[in-house]
């Protein structure tokens, strides 16, 4: 496999650098880059992490990295974790406030432990670290649920002060959507697979409308409803497709749907195979919305059918 | 009164699935087999997941049906907790 690190890979301009991948040999990978600049989204180095894990860290070469920016490969704990010496020296930064470099969650003790380190890193308020623990915990949780990836879930993620927004990346090398999907429902393709994951009462464990008693298949719902109510972008590639949720414009009303494809959003087919899933998301803390009031609009959106439909008396829980 | 105390088990962010299972296979299930009431306390709590709440009373709710919420309280709940809560409640409601 060849892949190359291009001068700048967002969320916003991700198809390019997904676009350009030589799967071609599956049993090593080569690395190159830009040789001015290298500035990518968490997503990408999280990707690059998963891929090198996959083909075995003996298997993974680096061309010459001659980008000013370099060292920040470094930093963020890539050459670490492939085990390969870049020659890049380093002034090591307290991360506190600005990353989190390249993790590798495999259980969920392990999670819960990332996530109770994580928070100081953020150097957030609690108001806007709730929805990145949110996102962090069920992403992971999906990865450990559904994908069988042997090197577990692949994440990092990096504060940008100038837009004030955090940048997360996680990505596994498992079975992917469709055919964790495939057990319960019958996608015809790995887009359906995405579209089926989105929906909310969906889920990889059953074909039961609501999911089992572990999983409700709404957690992925909820996600992208945290993206679309900050008017942020999320990305998920998984297979051959990607989904991209766009940024709602600012004189746009945010309205949450079941259904995916009504999203603003761009579809992407026929890419590169991933085998697994990668899922890319920003937050910005300018747009942030109180994650109240998201839960208020994923109610509305997600339930208020159920009055219509149902005569006999709606339960509600007691708070004592 | 039998009480069960979340944030003991979970820390301020509720978020393992595991433990969730957990105490409603060992702590909330027992009480309920009884034909006592249980209140599950979220002292301290601060947040959790959609995921979370599910795993702890979905299955409850699915097999006893919702009439269940009479003997299954819920107590000390800030808001984020209460609204996950209700959401999980009439999502199992709507889909049973």
């Amino acid at each position: 496999m060849k892949l190359h690190i291009p001068n700048s890979a967002f969320l916003g301009n991700i198809e390019p650098f997904i676009s350009s991948f030589d799967l071609s040999d599956q049993e090593k990978l080569e690395i190159t880059s830009n040789e001015k600049w290298i500035s990518v989204h968490p997503m990408v180095l999280s990707m690059l992490l998963s891929l090198g894990l996959s083909v075995g860290k003996k298997n993974v070469s680096f061309g010459e990295l001659k980008a000013k920016s370099r060292p920040y490969l470094e930093r963020m704990g890539l050459f670490k974790e492939l085990g390969v010496d870049s020659g890049i020296s380093i002034v090591e930064h307290e991360p506190s406030g600005r990353f989190i470099p390249l993790s590798r969650i495999s259980d969920s003790e392990e999670l819960t432990h990332f996530i109770s380190e994580m928070v100081p890193l953020l150097h957030t308020d609690a108001e806007h670290s709730e929805p990145i623990k949110y996102v962090i915990s069920e992403l992971v949780r999906n990865v450990f649920e559904h994908s069988e990836s042997s090197h577990g879930a692949i994440i990092c993620a990096q504060f940008y002060k100038k837009s004030n927004r955090i940048a997360i990346g996680v990505a596994d090398a498992g079975i992917g959507i469709k055919e964790s999907i495939d057990v319960s429902h019958n996608p015809k393709n790995d887009m359906e697979a995405i579209r089926l994951a989105l929906t909310p009462g969906v889920t990889g464990k059953t074909s039961r409308s609501g999911g089992t008693e572990f999983n409700a298949g709404a957690g992925l719902f909820f996600i992208k409803s945290i993206a679309k109510v900050n008017r942020d972008f999320f990305v998920m590639y998984s297979g051959s497709s990607l989904y991209k949720l766009l940024k709602t414009p600012q004189n746009k009303k945010i309205k949450l749907f079941p259904d995916p494809f009504s999203d603003r959003c761009t579809k992407r087919e026929h890419l590169p195979y991933w085998k697994g899933t990668v899922v890319g998301m920003d937050i910005s803390l300018d747009q942030h919305q109180d994650f109240d009031h998201l839960l208020d609009l994923i109610r509305n959106v997600y339930f208020e059918d159920i009055k219509k439909r149902k005569k006999e008396k709606i339960w509600r829980p007691r708070f004592v | 009164m039998n009480v069960v105390k979340i944030l003991e088990k979970t820390g301020s962010f509720a978020e393992n699935k595991d433990v969730a299972r957990d105490i409603r296979q060992k702590e909330i299930l027992p009480i309920l087999e009884q034909g006592k009431t249980v209140t599950l306390d979220f002292v301290g709590v601060e947040s959790t997941t959609q995921s979370f709440i599910h795993a702890l009373i979905s299955d409850i709710l699915r097999k006893k049906g919702p009439g269940i919420l009479e003997r299954l309280l819920f107590k000390n709940c800030n808001e984020t907790v209460q609204k996950l809560i209700k959401i999980v409640v009439v999502y199992m409601q709507e889909t049973k």
